[in-house]
């Protein structure tokens, strides 16, 4: 048997779980790790910029691939320096392993150099975590930490790896190393229960006015094909959450887009006067809900998802079904009979018809035109990563995505500078796709010196900064929700990014005129070494709708002022819905939506 | 229908969490408690017959869903083996109480009696005090405090609730 050192070994456990990037930066109490990793040929590891960034790049990698993402850092200030992209990582069940050095076990709880309690820290933000204690338990630890990380709901697990466990030498066989160890206490339920599965099939053929509300868990599980199946058959409507998106092609005619806050007019009303909703791998955010005694209060509840604390944690639920979303739903199949369109698709086709997702094509670089541009542009094909804020809710409103993992934005959390360095990421797991990080001028702010990175691994990330100049979102609440008082949201200070792209070796372009979007677009794209920086200049009083206040039902939904000049210019040719004579089909459902 | 998860009527529940007896799972489980809001009447813990697994007793108050939620998390917590809520009354709690109590010479035979009553024993006696120790459900120790009050209890620890279902039923 050969003999290690903890840090040896711990790559060896690394390489044999499939990590192809390692995310990190290094520091005191991981030095072995490092001196390690300096001829370990297998894994490439990325240097950061800052410990944030390296949680973002494991957290955007994993969301492209399925795949377990991993961050490694230094102790102290390091360790929490990765503590918001685990937090992310853990409000979006994504599977990340977080490595950090500590110091050693012999100086632990007597405040050493550069020691925090990453442990205590991390614990409510992590799946789980581990402090490493002897050199031995790495190989259990880190198989455990990876297992628990992908399967079940997925979620990050931080192991804390203190400089004398990874300096350790012991013997150790790698071939002994076990992948997906049994946890006696730690058994995820997969497979639904067979009776509550019938049971739902019987609710979709009684219902009258059934919704699909679909979310993260099916894009984890991978169930697009059985969620476009269900909906088919049964002509059942869809909706995703911002997580979602991608469960269903967004341009298939049974997608109603997102629900929520900023959701489309037509998927809300469809969610508030269904009698049925199948919630698929969501959990019923205020997001999604707001006022909870208003949300879908005339539909008995099917919630198919993989954890059981979901289930009726936040509404009341008759149908529950624990288990892996794709797999519930391949069974259910097998019940679910062919489902005329009715009525009620008629309706919601109206509601579409009436009000659209739409913004003026005046001429003027609306950020809304901007982003309906890189969907045109890049023929729907890109992976879009985001930042947090309008420009996160106009690209999730106009970018349709056609397939899971291409939509990745910080939902849970909402992390502002989450998209440079998910975006990079995404570019590492996927060399040869075009992926666009659409990010706010203030979001971009929070994580730019990432863009370094992005430099030195010649990825051609392109970054269309949606720059109004201002901390958008929250201006936009303040001038709906606190009088027009503006406090401290002006963004007119801010570097030249033009500029700012020049400094860092990557390209940047300005755009201005409505005209120069596709041009542009089309020369990032035609780059494949380099980062590019679009910063597109769009107005900056303008605001996301529609838009259910916070705590708040479809009652209090606010339209734009315009849409009924702007009705005219959609085009409803090509619906597969005809929509003569539907002011009655209106009047026979529980309720009128609020303005008709 | 869909509606408010959040309301219904409080009840005091036991829960039983065996969990692998490794540190830091105090840690978890009150972290879990204080992070999503729930209250924690008493909790006791201590290893089972089985070294590598332990025993944790809490009594937490809440309407049904509430108690589900925190059921349902703490077994989510990976070093959770396994949860049993004893709902109300169908499993035999016990706790343990050392009472120290003013004991003046006029009154000891008095307390001595109730404590008789109690099946308390005095276990050390000062002159001016007696330590007695009880054990039983929370409602008799309740009510033996209740009586020592009067005579000035000048220091009470209890142990929480510990508790185990009746039969050959186990956790
Ligand atoms: C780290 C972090 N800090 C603060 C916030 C609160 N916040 C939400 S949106 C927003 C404004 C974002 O500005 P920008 O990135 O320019 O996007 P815009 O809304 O202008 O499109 C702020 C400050 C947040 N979500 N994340
Ligand atoms: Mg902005």
């Amino acid at each position: 048997m050969p003999r290690m050192s903890g840090a040896q070994i711990l790559l060896e456990c690394l390489r044999q779980e499939g990590v192809e990037y390692i995310f990190g930066y290094p520091g005191g109490a991981v030095l072995p790790i490092y001196d390690a990793l300096y001829d370990f040929r297998d894994i490439k590891h990325i240097l950061v910029r800052h410990e944030q960034g390296a949680a973002h790049m494991a957290d955007g990698y994993a969301r492209a691939t399925g795949k377990v993402g991993v961050c490694l850092a230094t102790s102290g200030p390091a360790a929490t320096n990765l503590v918001t992209g685990i937090a992310t990582a853990q409000m979006d069940s994504i599977p990340m392993v977080a490595l950090t050095g500590q110091v050693r076990t012999t100086n632990i709880g007597k405040d050493a150099f550069q020691e925090t309690d990453a442990i205590g820290i991390t614990m409510p933000i992590t799946k789980h975590n581990y402090l490493l204690k002897r050199t031995e338990d790495i190989p259990r630890v880190i198989a455990e930490a990876f297992y628990i990380a992908r399967s079940g709901r997925p979620g990050p697990v931080l192991v804390d790896i203190p400089l004398d466990v990874s300096l350790g030498k012991i013997e150790w066989d790698p071939s002994q190393y076990e992948k997906d160890p049994d946890i006696p206490s730690y058994r995820p339920t997969y497979k639904g229960h067979e009776m509550q599965i019938r049971k739902a099939a019987q609710a979709i053929r009684e219902a009258k006015r059934p919704i699909l509300y679909v979310g993260g868990g099916a894009v984890q599980s991978g169930a697009q094909e059985e969620v476009t199946e269900l909906s088919e058959r049964t002509n059942i409507l869809v909706t995703t959450t911002l997580m979602g998106k991608g469960a269903i092609d967004e341009t298939h005619p049974n997608s109603l887009g997102m629900l929520g806050m900023h959701g489309t007019a037509y998927a809300n009303y469809a969610v508030h006067n269904c009698d049925l909703l199948i919630a698929v791998g969501a959990r019923f955010d205020d997001r999604v809900t707001g006022k909870l005694d208003q949300f879908a209060k005339y539909a008995k509840v099917i919630h198919i998802d993989i954890d059981p604390a979901e289930i009726g944690k936040v509404v009341h639920c008759d149908i529950p079904i624990v288990g892996d979303v794709k797999t519930v739903l391949r069974e259910l199949l097998k019940y679910v009979e062919p489902r005329p369109a009715t009525e009620w698709n008629r309706q919601i086709m109206e509601w579409k018809r009436k009000f659209p997702l739409v913004y003026p094509k005046d001429g003027q670089m609306h950020a809304e035109f901007v982003i309906d541009e890189i969907w045109r542009v890049t023929e729907g094909n890109a992976i879009i990563t985001t930042g947090v804020g309008q420009h996160q809710m106009w690209a999730a409103q106009y970018y349709k995505v056609k397939r899971p993992r291409q939509f990745i934005t910080s939902g849970g959390l909402g992390t502002m500078g989450y998209g440079l360095p998910a975006a990079i990421g995404v570019q590492l797991a996927l060399p040869n796709e075009t992926v666009v990080c659409i990010d706010g001028d203030g979001s971009f702010q929070m994580t730019v010196q990432e863009l370094m990175t992005a430099v030195v691994y010649e990825l051609p990330v392109i970054v269309a900064i949606i720059n109004n100049r201002s901390l958008g979102m929250v201006r936009q609440w303040q001038e709906l929700f606190w009088s027009e008082r503006y406090s401290e949201v002006d963004l007119q200070a801010s570097p030249d990014f033009v500029k700012l792209a020049d400094a860092y070796g990557a390209i940047g372009m300005r755009v201005t005129e409505p005209e120069d979007v596709e041009p542009a677009m089309r020369e990032a794209m035609s780059q494949r070494k380099k980062p590019v920086i679009i910063d597109f200049v769009v107005p900056t009083e303008e605001n996301v709708y529609p838009m259910i206040p916070s705590g708040q039902s479809i009652e209090q939904m606010m339209l734009r002022k315009d849409l009924e000049q702007l009705r005219a210019t959609v085009d409803t040719d090509g619906e597969e819905w005809s929509f003569a004579d539907q002011e009655q089909i209106l009047r026979q459902f529980v309720e009128q939506p609020a303005r008709q | 229908m869909a509606g408010n998860a959040q309301n219904g009527r409080e009840h005091q529940h036991t829960i039983t969490a065996l969990v692998q007896n490794h540190p830091g799972v105090l840690a978890r489980v009150a972290g879990l408690f204080a992070r999503r809001g729930y209250n924690i009447e008493s909790l006791a813990v201590s290893v089972t017959e089985n070294p590598d697994i332990s025993r944790m007793t809490i009594v937490a108050r809440g309407d049904d869903r509430v108690l589900e939620q925190i059921t349902k998390q703490l077994n989510k917590l990976i070093e959770v083996i396994r949860v049993v809520d004893y709902v109300e009354h169908s499993a035999i709690e016990r706790e343990l109480a050392l009472i120290k109590v003013n004991a003046e010479p006029k009154n000891r035979s008095e307390i001595l009696q109730l404590a008789e009553v109690f099946r308390g024993r005095v276990i050390d006696v000062s002159e001016k005090t007696f330590l007695i120790e009880l054990t039983g459900g929370p409602e008799k120790i309740d009510a033996f405090a209740r009586l020592m009050a009067p005579y000035g209890i000048r220091e009470m620890a209890r142990t929480g609730v510990i508790a185990m279902a009746r039969g050959t039923k186990t956790a």
